[in-house]
C-alpha cells in the first residue's frame, strides 16, 4: 500500500514540474503544441474576470453574469459557522485562469498527451482501462469527460451520446454551442448570491460539464469526469450543470485527485442539479484530493456548493460521495424537493486523518407533498483531525406527508480525533414523519486481533472494519468506483493505526 | 511443532502464565483443562499473538522458529489458527469477504498465488455442506446475528479453509448443543492428520468424547501441574479441579 500511496500522489513541485515541461518541449509524439501553461494575471479584479471570459470567447451575457457576480462577491464576507478552523485566505495572491495553450480538438484519447495520461495512470485513474472496460462486449460504458487543470482536453464518447440526444461536453464548450440552453439554467439552483465561495466561483469559473438528457432518454452509459490541480497556485473553479428531463435518467461519476504540494491551494466548485418529472440523477463523488502531510501542513481547501433541484413529481436525486482528501472539506450536497412525491438521498462517507478537518452534511429541504428523503452519514476520523456531520431537514408548512430518514454514524480510531453531529430539524408541518439515529464507536481491540489472527495485518484488519461500517454507503457506488473507494479508505488511513 | 519453555507473561501488572512448558508434535491432539481463570485464554493469546500480553520470561518456538517477534498474522501465515472462545462480530464486512481475503493475505505472505474467487467458493461449498452450514448465513456480515453455536460451527468453517498447521481451539463446545458439538467435532476429527496438531481449550469432559486427545494437561495457577492420558479427563470430570490440584 505504501508504494500505492506514492504513487497516487506524486511529488511535483516546482522543479520537477519544470523538469516536465522542459521534456515537453522535446516532445516527439506528433503535436506542436505543448503542456504549457498560460496564466491570467494573478490576483483578482474586474480585469482578471475579463481576461477569463475573453480567454473563453463567452458571449457578452455570460460576461455580464460573471461581472455581477464578482461584484457582489467583493460585499460578501467568507462564512464562518462552520467547525472548521481556515487560515485567512489571500486571494489576490492566486492564480484564476491556466489552461493548456490552444490545441487542435482531439477527436479521442489515442490523440492525448500521454504525459498527461501517465499522470492519470499515476493516480491511480486508470482512463485506458476504462476505455478496455467499455470495449468489452456487453460491459457497461463510462465516458470520460477529462479534465486536465481547467480545460477538457479529452471527451470520448460522444458520438454514441449524440445519438442518444444525451449533451456531454465542457461548459466553455456548451456556452459556444448551446448559449441558449446554458443560460436558461446556470445559477438557478446555486445563484451567485447564494454564498460567498458559490458567488466567486460565478465570477471566475474556469471550466466544468454540462450534460442535458432529454425527455424520456436513458443514458446509456456512466459519465465520469475526473479532474484535477495540477498547476501551482491556481484555484479551481470547476462549474457542473446537469439537466435531466421528464422521464430521464443519467448518472454521473465524479472522481477527483491531486498531486502533493506545498502550499494550501482553494478550491470552490459549484454543482447544479436539475431533475423534472419522473426524472433520475445519480450523482456519486469520491474526492481524494492532497490532505497536506502527516504535520498538517499544505493541502487543499474544498469549499464546495452542490444542490440539486427535484423539479418534477416524482423526481429523484441521489448523493452519493467518499471524501478522503482535502485539508478542509466544507460541503452540503443538498436536495430542493419541489416536485410531489420526490425523492432526496444523500449517502456519504467522509474520513479524515491527521490533522484533516471535515464539516460536510447534507440540507433536505421539503417543499413538495409527499416528498422523501433518506441520509446516511458515515464519519471515520482518525490521527488528530476533526470530522463534523451538518444537516439539514426543513419541512415547509404547506408540505404534507413528508418523511424522512436519517442515520449518522461515526467512528473514532484512537484518542486525539473529533467526531461531531450537528443536526438541524426545521419542521412547519405536523404531518411530517422525521427519523434521527446517530451512533459513535470505536474500532475495538477485539475486532482487530479477530482479523489479525486470521491473517489481516494490522491496517489491513482496520480498512476492512472501515470499509465494513462504511458499507451501505459503498454499496451505492457503481461498480468500478466502489472499488477505487475501498482502495482510498485503505490508502488513507495509513499511519494512522499503530 | 510447539515448543513452550518456562513461559511467563503477564497482563498489565498481573502475572498470569507463571512458568508454562508444553510440547506438542505434528499429528498430536492436546487437551488443557483447567478451571477459570487458570490462564487457558492467556495462553491462547500469547501463542497467537494479541498484543497486550507481554512475556517476562521463557520462549515460545514453532517449527524451530521464535513465535514472541511476530504479529498475529505473520504467525497466522506460518500456519497458528486460533478458534475464538467468543467468535468477534464485524459489522458491515461479509463472511465470506472476510475469510477470502484472510486467506489470501496469508497466501501472499507464503509467497503461494491468490485463490481465485471459483476456486474459493468451491472450497466454500465443499466445507460448508460438512459443517452444515447455510451459505446465506456465510454472506452475512462476520458473525453479526449469529447465535452461540452458528458463531462456533463457523469458527470450524474457517478452520476448514484456511488449513492451519496448528490449531488452538478455545472452548469451542461452549454454547454447542448435542448435534452441533458432534458437528464441530467431525471438523476437529476431518481436521486431524499426521502433519497438524490441535490444542482443545475445555471446561469439559464432553467434547473429549468425540475428539480424543492423546494427552490431556490440567492447568492450575498458570502452570501445567499434571499430564496424562484421555483417563485424567474423566478423572477430572469425576472429581474435580480440586482433588487435582491438591
Amino acid at each position: 500500500m505504501t508504494t500505492n500511496t506514492t504513487e497516487m500522489r506524486p511529488d511535483v513541485r516546482n522543479a520537477e514540474a519544470e523538469g516536465a515541461v522542459a521534456d515537453l518541449a522535446t516532445y516527439k509524439w506528433g503535436f506542436t503544441t505543448d503542456v504549457e501553461q498560460e496564466f491570467a494575471p494573478k490576483g483578482l479584479n474586474e480585469d482578471t474576470v475579463r481576461f477569463i471570459s475573453a480567454k473563453k470567447n463567452e458571449p457578452e451575457w455570460m460576461l455580464e453574469w460573471r461581472l455581477k457576480a464578482f461584484r457582489m462577491w467583493e460585499t460578501m464576507e467568507s462564512p464562518d459557522w462552520a467547525k472548521l478552523s481556515i487560515p485567512p485566505i489571500d486571494y489576490q495572491d492566486a492564480y484564476y485562469y491556466a489552461a493548456p495553450k490552444a490545441k487542435p480538438k482531439l477527436a479521442s484519447l489515442d490523440e492525448v498527451d500521454p504525459e498527461i495520461l501517465r499522470t492519470y495512470e499515476k493516480l491511480g485513474i486508470p482512463i485506458e482501462e476504462q476505455k478496455v472496460l467499455a470495449g468489452v462486449e456487453g460491459a457497461r460504458k463510462v465516458a470520460v469527460d477529462a479534465v486536465f487543470d481547467s480545460v477538457s482536453v479529452a471527451t470520448t464518447f460522444r458520438a454514441e451520446l449524440e445519438q442518444a440526444g444525451v449533451i456531454f461536453l465542457s461548459i466553455s464548450e456548451a456556452v459556444q454551442r448551446y448559449p441558449e440552453m446554458v443560460r436558461k439554467y446556470l445559477g438557478t439552483v446555486v445563484p451567485p448570491r447564494d454564498n460567498y465561495f458559490a458567488c466567486l466561483n460565478a465570477a471566475v469559473f474556469s471550466d466544468g460539464t454540462f450534460v442535458y438528457v432529454p425527455k424520456g432518454v436513458r443514458c446509456p452509459m456512466e459519465l465520469s469526469t475526473y479532474f484535477r490541480i495540477n498547476a501551482e497556485n491556481t484555484g479551481q473553479f470547476e462549474r457542473t450543470l446537469i439537466v435531466c428531463e421528464e422521464e430521464a435518467y443519467v448518472s454521473y461519476l465524479e472522481g477527483c485527485t491531486a498531486p502533493m504540494r506545498d502550499e494550501n491551494q482553494l478550491h470552490a466548485a459549484v454543482v447544479e442539479l436539475i431533475a423534472g418529472t419522473d426524472a433520475e440523477i445519480k450523482y456519486s463523488t469520491v474526492q481524494n484530493w492532497y490532505p497536506g502531510d502527516a504535520e498538517g501542513k499544505g493541502g487543499i481547501y474544498n469549499f464546495v456548493t452542490k444542490r440539486g433541484l427535484c423539479r418534477g413529481a416524482r423526481s429523484k436525486i441521489s448523493w452519493t460521495q467518499v471524501e478522503t482528501g482535502s485539508a478542509i472539506t466544507w460541503k452540503y450536497p443538498s436536495c430542493v424537493l419541489s416536485g410531489e412525491d420526490s425523492v432526496g438521498e444523500f449517502y456519504s462517507v467522509a474520513l479524515t486523518n491527521n490533522y484533516q478537518q471535515a464539516d460536510t452534511g447534507t440540507k433536505m429541504i421539503h417543499l413538495g407533498r409527499g416528498s422523501t428523503s433518506t441520509i446516511i452519514s458515515k464519519g471515520i476520523s482518525a490521527g488528530r483531525s476533526n470530522n463534523s456531520y451538518r444537516g439539514l431537514v426543513r419541512v415547509a408548512a404547506t408540505a404534507e406527508n413528508v418523511r424522512n430518514f436519517t442515520q449518522c454514524d461515526s467512528l473514532l480510531i484512537g484518542d486525539r480525533c473529533g467526531a461531531h453531529t450537528i443536526p438541524y430539524i426545521e419542521v412547519k408541518n405536523p404531518s411530517a414523519q422525521i427519523e434521527h439515529e446517530a451512533t459513535t464507536s470505536k474500532i475495538s481491540e477485539d475486532q482487530k486481533f479477530y482479523a489479525m489472527s486470521r491473517g489481516l495485518s494490522s491496517e489491513d484488519a482496520v480498512a476492512l472494519i472501515v470499509n465494513g461500517f462504511c458499507r451501505e454507503v459503498l454499496q451505492q457506488l457503481p461498480m468500478e468506483f466502489a472499488v477505487e473507494a475501498q482502495k482510498l479508505l485503505g490508502i488513507s488511513l495509513e499511519g494512522s493505526v499503530g | 511443532m510447539l515448543r513452550i519453555e518456562n513461559l511467563r507473561a503477564r497482563v498489565e501488572a498481573r502475572e498470569i502464565l507463571k512458568g508454562l512448558s508444553l510440547s506438542i508434535n505434528a499429528g498430536e491432539v492436546h487437551a488443557i483443562m483447567g478451571p477459570n481463570g487458570s490462564g487457558k485464554s492467556t495462553l491462547s493469546y500469547v501463542v497467537s499473538g494479541r498484543e497486550g500480553y507481554e512475556v517476562t520470561e521463557g520462549s515460545v518456538t514453532f517449527e524451530g522458529e521464535d513465535l514472541l517477534p511476530l504479529e498475529a498474522h505473520e504467525r497466522a501465515a506460518r500456519g497458528i489458527f486460533l478458534g475464538f472462545q467468543y467468535p468477534v462480530e464485524i459489522p458491515g464486512v461479509s463472511n465470506l469477504l472476510f475469510l477470502r481475503t484472510a486467506l489470501n493475505a496469508q497466501r501472499r505472505a507464503r509467497g503461494e498465488a491468490e485463490v481465485s474467487g471459483a476456486e474459493f467458493m468451491k472450497l466454500v461449498r465443499a466445507e460448508s455442506a460438512l459443517l452444515d452450514l447455510d451459505m446465506e448465513m456465510l454472506k452475512r456480515p462476520v458473525n453479526v446475528g449469529f447465535s452461540g453455536g452458528e458463531k462456533k460451527r463457523n469458527e470450524a468453517f474457517q478452520l476448514g479453509i484456511l488449513q492451519p498447521k496448528l490449531a488452538i481451539l478455545d472452548e469451542t463446545d461452549s454454547g454447542l448443543d448435542i448435534d452441533a458439538l458432534r458437528v464441530v467435532a467431525d471438523g476437529i476429527n476431518r481436521f486431524r492428520s499426521p502433519e497438524r496438531a490441535v490444542l482443545l481449550i475445555t471446561h469439559y469432559q464432553r467434547l473429549l468424547d468425540y475428539v480424543r486427545p492423546d494427552y490431556v494437561h490440567v492447568l492450575s495457577g498458570g502452570r501445567i501441574i499434571k499430564t496424562g492420558g484421555p483417563d485424567l479427563a474423566l478423572q477430572l470430570e469425576r472429581e474435580g479441579y480440586g482433588a487435582i490440584a491438591a
